[in-house]
C-alpha cells in the first residue's frame, strides 16, 4: 500500500495577527489520484485550510501536523512546499507589475524543477494551454494579472497549474465569479491536469459545475472550523438542495 | 523574451565592481590642494588653459560662493567640509578618442563598469570622465556627419563653438542660483558639450560616464546640451565612485536648451558611493512645442539634493519626469523635480517613485509653478513610495504656485509597503522570499526601468537586487 499524498492530523490553525483560532482539529487524508471537495458556508474555514496547507505566514499552525509525500511540512516555507509539488490556485490572484505572465511561469517552472527551461518548447506548451483555456495569447506578454478581468485571472491560475504540474493542487473557489462558459473552460483545464495519473485535487467550491467532468472521491463539509461530515459525490447534491442548515446545527451541538 | 527575463533575474553582482579603486598610481595625478582659495581657482584656470572670460567668471563665482549661506532647508550637509575637498584632480593622461590609448588602469575601471562595451553595442557616442577630466571621448562617424557636435567643454571653448558656449554657459543656472552653483562656477572641470543641428534626429543615444576615483575629491563636470529646433537627442549619463571613508562631493551642473519642436530625453543612472554628497543642479529651458524628458534612477550617495527643473518657455512645451530613488542605510536622499509653466498650453507629467529600506530616508520635494500667462496649462504629478521596513522614512513635500485660474494641476501621493499576500503568492510558485521581494520591488520600479535602454535597465535591476540581498532578516 502506497503512502498517502497528503495527511493532515488534528490541525489547529490561528491567525498570526491576533491568534484567533479558525480551525479546531481537522484531519484529512488524500491519496494519489483522488479528487476531494471541500464545502461549507462562507467563513467556515475552507480557505484557511488551503492557506495552511500552502504555508501562508498569515496563519499559524498551533497544533497537529501536515504530512506531504511522507514528509512533515508543517514548518516548511511556502516555496519549499511548492517545490515538493503543492499548488494553490488563489481565490483572488495578486497583480504583480514588472514581470510578464509568461516569464513568471517560466521562472516558477525553473524554480520548481531546478532546471533551465528551454524557451521554444516552453512557449509552445504555453500556447497549447492558452488555446485549451480559450485565453488570448497576448495575456502571456502582459504583466502578471495586472488589469486582467476576474475570469482571466482564474484562467491564468489554471494555466500555471497546467505548466507547473504539481502533485496536489488546491483550487480555492476557482469557479466563483465566472460565467457559465468560463467555468466550462476552466473545468476543461482542470480535467486536462487530472488526465495525467496520480495527481490529486482539493476543490473548494460552492457549486457543482466545475466538478462535472471529474470523478469526485470524497466530499468534506466544514462548518465553524470543524469537519462535520464526509461523504461521496451525492453529498454535493444533498447540500445543493438542502443547504448547510442541518450540519450547522450539528456543529452547534458538537460545540456543547 | 529572454531579455525581459534577464531584467528581473539578473545574477547578483558584486559591489566591488563599483568599489574598485585605483590607488597605486595616485602619486602620478596632478591635483590642487584641498580647500578653496582664489589661488586654487587661479591654478585650476591656468591648468585648464581657460580663456580670460572664463578665468574671470571663476573668480567672480568664488566671491559669490563665499558670500552665500549653506542651505539649511534640506538634509544635513554638516559632514561636508569644503576645506577638505580637493576640487581638481587631473588623471595622468590626455583625452583620447581611441580606447586603446587610455591608460590600462583607467581603462580597467571603465571596462569593469561596462564602458565602452556599451558603446560598441548601442551608443552613438561615448564620453568618459575620470575625476576632473575626460579621458575618452568619441562619436560615431555617421552621427558626426549629421553635424552633431559631441565633445568636452574645454575643447569646445577654444574651437568654433566657443561663442556658443560663452552665450549659454551658466546662463540657465547662474552662479547666484545657490551656493553649490557658485562653487561649480568657480571650479568646474570636465563634462560634455552637445549640439544637435535643426531637423537632425540622433537615433541612438549619446552617453557620458562620470567616475570619481580620488578620495576626498570633488567632481564638478559641466554638461551643456543644445538641441536646435525640430531635432531629437537621447543623452545618458552614468555616475559611480568607489567608497571611501572621507566625504566626496559632486556638484555638477547640467544645462539643457531644447529648441522649437525639439525633443531631448536625459537619462541618468546614479550610483555614487555612500560617502558622496551629491549636490547636483540640472535645468532645461524648453521652447515652443518642445519636449523635455527626464528619466532618473538614483541609488547612491550619502546625501542628495537633486531636483531637475524645466522651464516651459514656449507655447505647448512639455516636460515629463520619470524617476526612482532608492535610499538604504545611512542615506538621506532629497530628490524631486521642478517645473515652471511660463507659456500658454504647456504641460508636465511627473511620475516619481521612491524606495526606502534599512533606515534610509527619502524626501520627495517638488515645485510646480504656473505663471499668469500660462493659460490652459496642465500639470499632473503622481508620487509613490515603498517602504521596506518600519525604520525607514519617506516624506512628500510638494509645493504648487498657480497664478491663473485657467490651469489644471493635480498631485497624487501614495505610500505603501510590500504586501505579504503578494510575497506569499510568489512563494507559492516556488520563489524564495528574497526573490519574491526583489521581484515586487523591481516591479515597483518597472515604469522607470522600461524607460531606460536595456543595459541600463539591467544595471538598475542589478542595483535593486544588490540592495535587496540580505534584506531578509
Amino acid at each position: 500500500m502506497s503512502q498517502p499524498l497528503l495527511q493532515i492530523q488534528n490541525l489547529h490553525v490561528s491567525t498570526t495577527e491576533d491568534e484567533t483560532e479558525l480551525l479546531h482539529g481537522i484531519s484529512l487524508t488524500i491519496d494519489p489520484g483522488e479528487v476531494h471537495v471541500l464545502m461549507g458556508p462562507n467563513g467556515a474555514g475552507k480557505s484557511t485550510m488551503g492557506n495552511a496547507i500552502m504555508g501562508n505566514p498569515a496563519y499559524k499552525v498551533t497544533d497537529g501536523s501536515i504530512l506531504f509525500d511522507g514528509q512533515d511540512i508543517t514548518g516548511e516555507p511556502t516555496n519549499k512546499r511548492a517545490k515538493m509539488g503543492l499548488f494553490l490556485s488563489f481565490q483572488t490572484p495578486i497583480e504583480v507589475p514588472g514581470i510578464t505572465l509568461s516569464n513568471f511561469i517560466r521562472s516558477a517552472k525553473e524554480e520548481i524543477t531546478g532546471t533551465r527551461v528551454r524557451l521554444w518548447n516552453f512557449r509552445k506548451q504555453l500556447k497549447e494551454n492558452t488555446d485549451l483555456l480559450q485565453m488570448d495569447e497576448s495575456y502571456l506578454d502582459r504583466d502578471l494579472n495586472v488589469g486582467f478581468s476576474g475570469g482571466e485571472k482564474k484562467k491564468a491560475e489554471i494555466l500555471q497549474l497546467l505548466t507547473l504540474e504539481p502533485k496536489l493542487a488546491i483550487l480555492d473557489e476557482t469557479d466563483s465569479g465566472l460565467d457559465v462558459d468560463a467555468v466550462r473552460t476552466v473545468s476543461q483545464g482542470v480535467e486536462a491536469y487530472m488526465k495525467e495519473g496520480g495527481r490529486s485535487l482539493i476543490i473548494i467550491t460552492h457549486s457543482t459545475r466545475i466538478l462535472e467532468a471529474l470523478h469526485v472521491y470524497k466530499v468534506h463539509v466544514i462548518i465553524n472550523g470543524r469537519l462535520v461530515t464526509e461523504g461521496d459525490a451525492s453529498l454535493i447534491d444533498d447540500i445543493n438542495e438542502n443547504g448547510f442548515e442541518k450540519y450547522t446545527s450539528m456543529a452547534a451541538e458538537d460545540k456543547e | 523574451m529572454s531579455q525581459e527575463k534577464e531584467k528581473t533575474y539578473v545574477e547578483d553582482i558584486n559591489r566591488t565592481m563599483y568599489d574598485y579603486k585605483d590607488e597605486e598610481n595616485d602619486e602620478n595625478f596632478y591635483k590642487v590642494d584641498a580647500g578653496l582659495t582664489p589661488d586654487i581657482v587661479d591654478q585650476i584656470s591656468k591648468e585648464k588653459n581657460d580663456p580670460e572670460w572664463m578665468h574671470e567668471f571663476r573668480l567672480r563665482s568664488l566671491e559669490i560662493f563665499n558670500k552665500m549661506k549653506m542651505p539649511d532647508w534640506g538634509p544635513s550637509i554638516s559632514g561636508l567640509d569644503m576645506n577638505n575637498i580637493v576640487t581638481y584632480v587631473r588623471p595622468k593622461t590626455k583625452m583620447s578618442a581611441k580606447w586603446s590609448e587610455v591608460p590600462d588602469d583607467i581603462k580597467n575601471t571603465f571596462e569593469r563598469l561596462g564602458i565602452p562595451q556599451a558603446e560598441r553595442e548601442s551608443l552613438a557616442g561615448v564620453g568618459a570622465q575620470y575625476d576632473s577630466e575626460l579621458v575618452y571621448h568619441n562619436i560615431k562617424k555617421e552621427v558626426a556627419e549629421q553635424g552633431v557636435i559631441y565633445t568636452d567643454i574645454e575643447s569646445a571653448l577654444h574651437g568654433p563653438y566657443g561663442d556658443m558656449i560663452r552665450t549659454h554657459f551658466m546662463k540657465l543656472v547662474p552662479p547666484t542660483d545657490h551656493k553649490f552653483a557658485a562653487l561649480h562656477g568657480a571650479v568646474w572641470s570636465g563634462g560634455s558639450f552637445v549640439y544637435v543641428p535643426p531637423h537632425v534626429s540622433v537615433e541612438i543615444p549619446l552617453q557620458s560616464y562620470f567616475r570619481l576615483n580620488a578620495p576626498g575629491a570633488g567632481q564638478f563636470e559641466h554638461t551643456l546640451i543644445i538641441v536646435d529646433h525640430d531635432a531629437y537627442l537621447h543623452f545618458i549619463e552614468g555616475c559611480s565612485a568607489p567608497k571611501y571613508n572621507i566625504a566626496n562631493l559632486h556638484a555638477g551642473c547640467v544645462e539643457l536648451f531644447v529648441g522649437d519642436n525639439a525633443k531631448l530625453r536625459y537619462s541618468t543612472i546614479e550610483n555614487w558611493s555612500k560617502n558622496m554628497y551629491n549636490l547636483n543642479t540640472k535645468r532645461a529651458i524648453v521652447s515652443k512645442g518642445g519636449t523635455m524628458e527626464w528619466v532618473t534612477g538614483s541609488f547612491g550617495s550619502h546625501t542628495s539634493y537633486l531636483y531637475p527643473m524645466a522651464i516651459l518657455n514656449g507655447e505647448g512645451a512639455h516636460m515629463e519626469y520619470t524617476g526612482i530613488t532608492f535610499a538604504g542605510a545611512g542615506q538621506d536622499l532629497d530628490t524631486g523635480v521642478k517645473v515652471v509653466h511660463n507659456a500658454p498650453h504647456t504641460t508636465s507629467v511627473i511620475n516619481a517613485k521612491s524606495i526606502s529600506k534599512s533606515g534610509g530616508k527619502n524626501t520627495y520635494r517638488s515645485g510646480v509653478v504656473i505663471k499668469p500667462q500660462a493659460k490652459g496649462s496642465k500639470s499632473s504629478a503622481n508620487c509613490e513610495s515603498l517602504m521596506l521596513d518600519s525604520e525607514s522614512t519617506s516624506d512628500t513635500i510638494p509645493t504648487m504656485d498657480v497664478r491663473t485660474n485657467d490651469a489644471d494641476v493635480g498631485h497624487e501621493a501614495k505610500i505603501g509597503r510590500i504586501s505579504d499576500e503578494a510575497v506569499f503568492y510568489l512563494m507559492s510558485r516556488g520563489m524564495s522570499e528574497e526573490n519574491a521581494r526583489a521581484l515586487i520591488v523591481s516591479g515597483f520600479a518597472d515604469n522607470v526601468s522600461k524607460e531606460l535602454p536595456l543595459e541600463y535597465a539591467v544595471e538598475m535591476n542589478n542595483l535593486i537586487r544588490l540592495e535587496m540581498v540580505g534584506s531578509i532578516g
